[in-house]
């Protein structure tokens, strides 16, 4: 099961005219990799997920998560494919103020029908899984921000998605509690086999990814594997872009 | 309901504050409509408890409506609707109000003039008696044996029967000729009376009838809006519970306008992850629900509470129609203006929950 947006073209009212957020973009994810995307603010990496979780729809071109073509379908089936097969990790952690841990991993599963004790122990699991199990009681306010991620890291993983996009979800916390985040979310797809979708400012946790795309000006282009497949070398950013990423902030 | 139920339990004092909100003004609307239904009754219970579905007035003249006040019917007109297919029974009933004097008592009453064996009156009337109502009695300090004077006439009380009131006075059973000495004006001399007790069997042309008697009949419920006091006062009362049910339901619409902007962060988060927005608003008003049935319900029990200590000289009927009843359109009302304003769930976009902004 994977992700694949094909040939897409996502414009915006501008005025008079018209802005291209996305310019003929093209990106497979298999099952079990972690693509990275980067680039400047303003590039189109939010629009570009906002296209993958099917919240808009482009102008152009097909996106298929999980083998389903998004096309042709409605408001409410599109709802369902968010609930069933996909899973967003928000760059903030959106966690819903009044549940505890474990209730925001139960919530999912009440989305779609299921009585939330039938889902606990799953919920238990996750949450074991990303580190949390003294925590699963507590609400967000009771939580530090990189528990709060974590959290939403589980949230996301709670009805099994076989794509998982993940926005900027290091940029509320600090170096290593960035670097543990992005390491959870590595070992988490190649362990559950989702197609992950990582867009992100900070070149430092590229290494986590399988393969990495620069996203300039709407328009996607191949910037290679995180690592050598001989040597395991770090990805090696263009420097336009890290200068670019070190003046943007936390909004791709 | 699995996020309302926890969001009640977790902004305690938000829903704490829109409950008290709504018991306050249940329990207002259940006083208010306990107090309407008691001064009704004390205006119309003599005329809503007589064994009759329709009353005859005298055809008044064009452009006026009929009044108690100035109907006054013979007894031609009587024998006319009597005589009537499908008229069962054609009852006069002369009705005024009159001083009263027993002993050292004296009180306004109403006296009701009926025919003997009319079945009329809760015990049986003859001349030279009266069958006076509880509170009569009780203001009269009178007994059956005792002798009443109404308007100068003097009469020996044979019971003390039923609990009829008539404009705001307790009502006094006597003879329809002994009331036509009582009834002030010397106009009622004769055979005499105000209105026409009709009991039909439901196939009288009763227009036709009208026609013929010179009279214009109105059903029981009708005729009351032809006492004076009662279309005025009843009206007023209704008008104050009317503007307190749409007060209520605006206060609710109100409160869960502002709710839903305030979570309209959650709702897209909600949303992005798949939620239905048929789910999101089955929780939301599922939410306003259980706050208004919680609310009303404690506001009508406190209204019933207060009504078991009202002294028996305040009108006031605590029935199931006047504490369940406001509070069943309290709830119906507020879940509408809650539906009202919940429906801006629809226009929230799930794309917002991808921006940094919250």
């Amino acid at each position: 099961m994977s992700l694949q947006l094909d040939d897409i073209t996502l414009t915006y009212p501008d005025g008079d005219g018209r802005v291209t957020a996305l310019d003929r973009v093209t990106l497979h994810v298999p099952a079990g990799t972690v693509t990275a995307v980067v680039g400047p603010s303003g590039s189109g990496k939010s629009s570009l997920l906002a296209v993958a979780a099917t919240l808009v729809t482009p102008d152009s071109g097909t996106v298929t998560v999980g083998g389903t073509p998004t096309g042709s379908i409605g408001r409410a089936e599109r709802a369902e494919l968010r609930r069933r097969r996909l899973g967003i990790v928000f760059q903030q952690p959106n966690l819903l103020p009044s549940l505890t841990a474990l209730e925001q991993l139960q919530v999912m599963a009440h989305l779609d029908g299921h009585r939330p004790r039938e889902v606990r122990e799953r919920a238990e699991e996750l949450l074991a899984a990303v580190g949390l199990t003294d925590q699963a009681r507590r609400r967000p306010h009771q939580l530090s921000g990189g528990q709060r991620q974590r959290v939403n890291i589980a949230r996301a993983l709670m009805n099994e998605p076989s794509v998982l996009l993940v926005d900027e979800p290091t940029s509320a916390l600090d170096h290593e509690r960035g670097a543990a985040v992005l390491d959870l979310l590595a070992r988490l797809t190649r362990e559950r086999g989702t197609a992950t979708v990582l867009v992100t400012h900070d070149r430092a946790h590229l290494a986590v990814a399988d393969d990495v795309r620069e996203m300039v000006d709407g328009r996607l282009t191949a910037a290679g594997p995180a690592r050598d497949a001989a040597g395991g070398a770090p990805y090696a950013p263009t420097p336009e872009l890290d200068s670019a990423s070190d003046s943007s902030t936390a909004t791709c | 309901m699995f996020v309302a139920w926890r969001d009640l339990r977790f902004a305690k004092g938000r829903f704490a504050l829109m409950g008290s909100v709504i018991v306050l003004i249940t329990l207002l609307v259940g006083l208010l409509s306990a107090l309407t239904a008691g001064l009704a009754r004390a205006n119309t219970s003599a005329l809503t408890g007589l064994p009759a579905d329709h009353l005859s007035f005298a055809r008044p003249p064009a452009g006026q409506s009929v009044s108690f006040t100035a109907s006054s019917v013979g007894e031609r007109q009587w024998r006319a609707l009597a005589g009537r297919p499908g008229i069962e029974s054609a009852q006069p009933i002369g009705i005024s109000t009159v001083n009263a004097e027993a002993g050292h008592h004296t009180a306004a009453v109403s006296a009701f003039g009926v025919r003997p064996r009319s079945g009329l009156a809760p015990g049986e009337t003859a001349p030279g008696t009266a069958v006076l109502s509880q509170r009569a009695a009780d203001d009269l300090g009178a007994r059956p044996g005792d002798r009443v004077s109404l308007s100068g006439t003097t009469l020996r009380v044979s019971a003390v029967a039923g609990d009829a009131s008539y404009s705001h006075t307790p009502v006094v059973w006597i003879d329809l000729g002994d009331w036509q000495h009582v009834a002030p004006g010397g106009q009622r001399a004769g055979e005499r009376a105000t209105v026409i007790a009709l009991r039909s069997g439901g196939g009288a042309d009763l227009a036709a009838a009208d026609r013929a008697a010179g009279t214009e009949t109105r059903t029981v419920d009708g005729a009351l809006e032809a006492i004076g006091s009662y279309q005025a006062e009843n009206g007023s009362l209704q008008l104050m519970r009317g503007f307190l049910f749409v007060i209520s339901a605006m206060v609710i619409g109100a409160f869960f306008t502002v709710w839903t902007i305030q979570r309209s962060g959650d709702i897209a988060v909600l949303k992005a992850l798949g939620s239905s927005t048929p789910y999101l608003l089955r929780d939301a008003l599922g939410q306003a629900v259980i706050m208004l049935v919680g609310g009303t319900a404690l506001g009508t029990v406190l209204a019933a509470l207060i009504g078991a200590f009202v002294p028996d000289s305040v009108p006031f009927v605590m029935e199931p129609l006047t504490t369940i009843g406001p509070a069943v359109v309290m709830t119906v009302l507020g879940a509408a203006g809650a539906a009202l304003s919940i429906r801006r769930i629809t226009a929230v976009d799930p794309l917002t929950a991808l921006g940094s902004a919250r």
